[in-house]
């Protein structure tokens, strides 16, 4: 059984070990290209300490060390001026922008519509199915063309990625917040309806609290998908601005290491983000519990 | 001017008559029932198309920014080989051989790290870290490694779908209870016997929800990683290039495409699923 305790251990070795064949890759897939060279420039190739030195040095390798992956990112955001367009920070922030108002818009249109299917029957069959429908829609598919089209109306910058990100987050909340505003008992609204509780009433103090739990973990899937919708909204804009762009446009010129840079950005972003609603989570969570009054999940 | 309002009648008039519906007490009726639910997302659904309709003409947007589903439809019949073509190069070839391999691969990892509680302390954390990551980034490196075609596509597909896959099994290999286990050891069952017998039916929910979660997935890994570079066809090279026409209509009969075959993917997953995992309480209060 998997415990609490001891998984730092296990965790650690297992990036150690896929560091170390990240390595031992390196060397293997970027071996050709130091072969290739040594036989046009009609030397011999390199034996293999030489050979382990050059594949991890190159400038565009087919897949690059960690520690050149490493030495870009500190290149790009502690050594740069944050307003340059090289900065990596100065790239985050718009795709974080756009992702958090994505995110603030999704959240609140999924917690509207929870709220009215619940309080709602028609609106509970037929809403549902198209929400649940509109969700097998590969919508990043679309997102160029929602980017393209809105640009042409006079609408660009920070909404339309915005946009793709709302669309992509509001499907956790609605599912998640259904289910939580459904949550309370038959018990626990019958006892409302003993004390002539109005339906706001039993919103407020019933169903809004219980679903506390539920929206949180809504949240996390939301917030991490809503980064997806922002990063591959930048890409079709014409690689302007944003690690969406910054990706597209490594791979237009074959800058692999900016590519892997700009990769573990994100994940750092999505990581930080997550654990920012962790966060928000647990501290909520407390609140309530030490309220008498509060419900206690 | 009409044209709007008399969308906005329609659309009352629908709403009323879902109100209606849904009011109507059906009792032990369990075929009328049926049917209620059946109409009405269906008279939703077309309100939605109605207006659509109606709005775009009577507020005479301009076709290149929304054209009418009419004429998205006329555009489908009109240019089926082309979406046919697209749908096999993307769909048959790329989506569904990164699923296979992707759901595959991590149904068989997470088998094999079964055994060793270590592993699977430590990949579990990592797991759950990777299937919160913008993975679609790794699209770029994907089209570098293995070319233009189909298979690139499919390695991003793989990727994206391994991690949910595993880490929902590995949850659900866990779902079986001590009481279940001690039962499977006092029968001197052997481990392959308990997995077989006892585990991976108590697995089957947690898989299932991974390979729905995939099925989604999967058509975008490949629809974006198709942004990075294709050979001329395919669904993502089409959206792309149409974008950049301004072939608006043709986009979207891409997209409806995508789409029919998005919730097709999923509704056979999820039709697999209620006769594999008919005993499960969700799918038996669902059935009656």
């Amino acid at each position: 059984m998997m415990t609490k305790d001891g998984k730092t251990i296990p965790v650690l070795t297992i990036v150690m070990v896929i560091i170390a064949i990240w390595y031992a890759c390196v060397v293997w897939m970027n071996a050709p290209f130091e072969y290739d060279k040594a036989e046009r420039a009609k030397i011999e190739p390199p034996v293999f300490s030489e050979l382990v030195s050059k594949t991890m040095t190159q400038d565009r390798p087919v897949l690059p060390a960690p520690h050149q992956v490493a030495q870009e990112i500190y290149k790009t955001t502690v050594l740069k001026n944050v307003t340059s367009k090289r900065s990596l920070i100065y790239h985050s922030w718009i795709t974080l922008s756009a992702t958090i108002l994505g995110f603030i818009i999704g959240t609140a249109l999924g917690i509207a519509l929870a709220v009215g299917i619940v309080h709602n029957k028609a609106m509970d069959k037929s809403v549902m199915p198209w929400v649940i429908t509109s969700q097998t829609i590969p919508i990043l598919a679309i997102a160029p063309m929602i980017i393209v089209v809105l640009n042409a109306a006079g609408i660009s910058g920070l909404l339309p990625k915005a946009l793709i990100s709302t669309y992509l987050s509001f499907f956790p909340v609605v599912v998640g917040m259904v289910k939580g505003l459904r949550s309370p008992d038959t018990a626990q609204l019958d006892l409302m309806h003993t004390y002539n509780a109005s339906t706001s009433q039993t919103f407020w103090k019933l169903r809004w609290p219980s679903s506390m739990p539920y929206l949180f973990t809504s949240l996390k899937i939301a917030v991490a998908i809503s980064l997806v919708g922002a990063i591959v909204g930048e890409m079709p804009t014409g690689a302007v601005a944003g690690l969406g762009a910054r990706l597209l446009a490594g791979s237009y010129y074959g800058q692999t290491i900016q590519i892997w840079s700009a990769l573990f950005m994100a994940a750092a972003l999505a990581a930080v983000l997550v654990m920012l609603v962790g966060w928000a989570h647990t501290y909520v969570l407390k609140r309530m519990a030490e309220k008498p009054e509060g419900v206690i999940a | 001017m009409t044209l709007v309002i008399a969308a906005l009648v329609f659309w009352l008039a629908m709403w009323w008559v879902n109100q209606r519906l849904v009011a109507i007490d059906t009792g032990f009726n369990h075929g009328l029932a049926k049917s209620i639910n059946f109409a009405v997302p269906l008279i939703f659904g077309i309100t939605l198309f109605v207006i659509w309709e109606l709005v775009v003409r009577g507020l005479e947007i301009p076709f290149v920014l929304l054209p009418p589903p009419s004429m998205i439809g006329a555009r489908i019949i009109s240019s089926l080989p082309i979406l046919w073509a697209d749908f096999q190069q993307t769909f048959l070839k790329a989506v569904l051989a990164g699923y296979i391999l992707g759901c595959g691969s991590g149904f068989i990892v997470a088998l094999l790290i079964d055994r060793s509680s270590f592993l699977q302390r430590g990949l579990m954390p990592l797991g759950n870290f990777v299937s919160a990551l913008p993975i679609v980034g790794v699209a770029p490196i994907m089209v570098m490694w293995f070319g233009f075609d189909w298979q690139s596509k499919a390695a991003v597909v793989v990727i994206m779908t391994f991690f949910p896959m595993l880490v929902n099994t590995v949850q659900g290999l866990a779902a079986a209870n001590h009481m279940e286990r001690d039962l499977m050891n006092t029968y001197a069952a052997s481990w392959w016997q308990t997995l077989t017998k006892l585990r991976l039916p108590a697995a089957a929910p947690f898989i299932f929800n991974a390979l729905k979660i995939n099925s989604t997935l999967a058509l975008i890994g490949a629809i974006v990683a198709e942004f990075f570079g294709t050979p001329i066809v395919g669904m993502g090279f089409r959206i792309s290039t149409e974008v950049g026409r301004m072939n608006v209509d043709m986009v979207w009969a891409e997209i409806a495409v995508a789409a029919l075959a998005g919730s097709a993917f999923y509704g056979s997953v999820a039709l697999a699923e209620r006769a594999v995992t008919f005993w499960h309480p969700s799918i038996r209060a669902s059935r009656n």
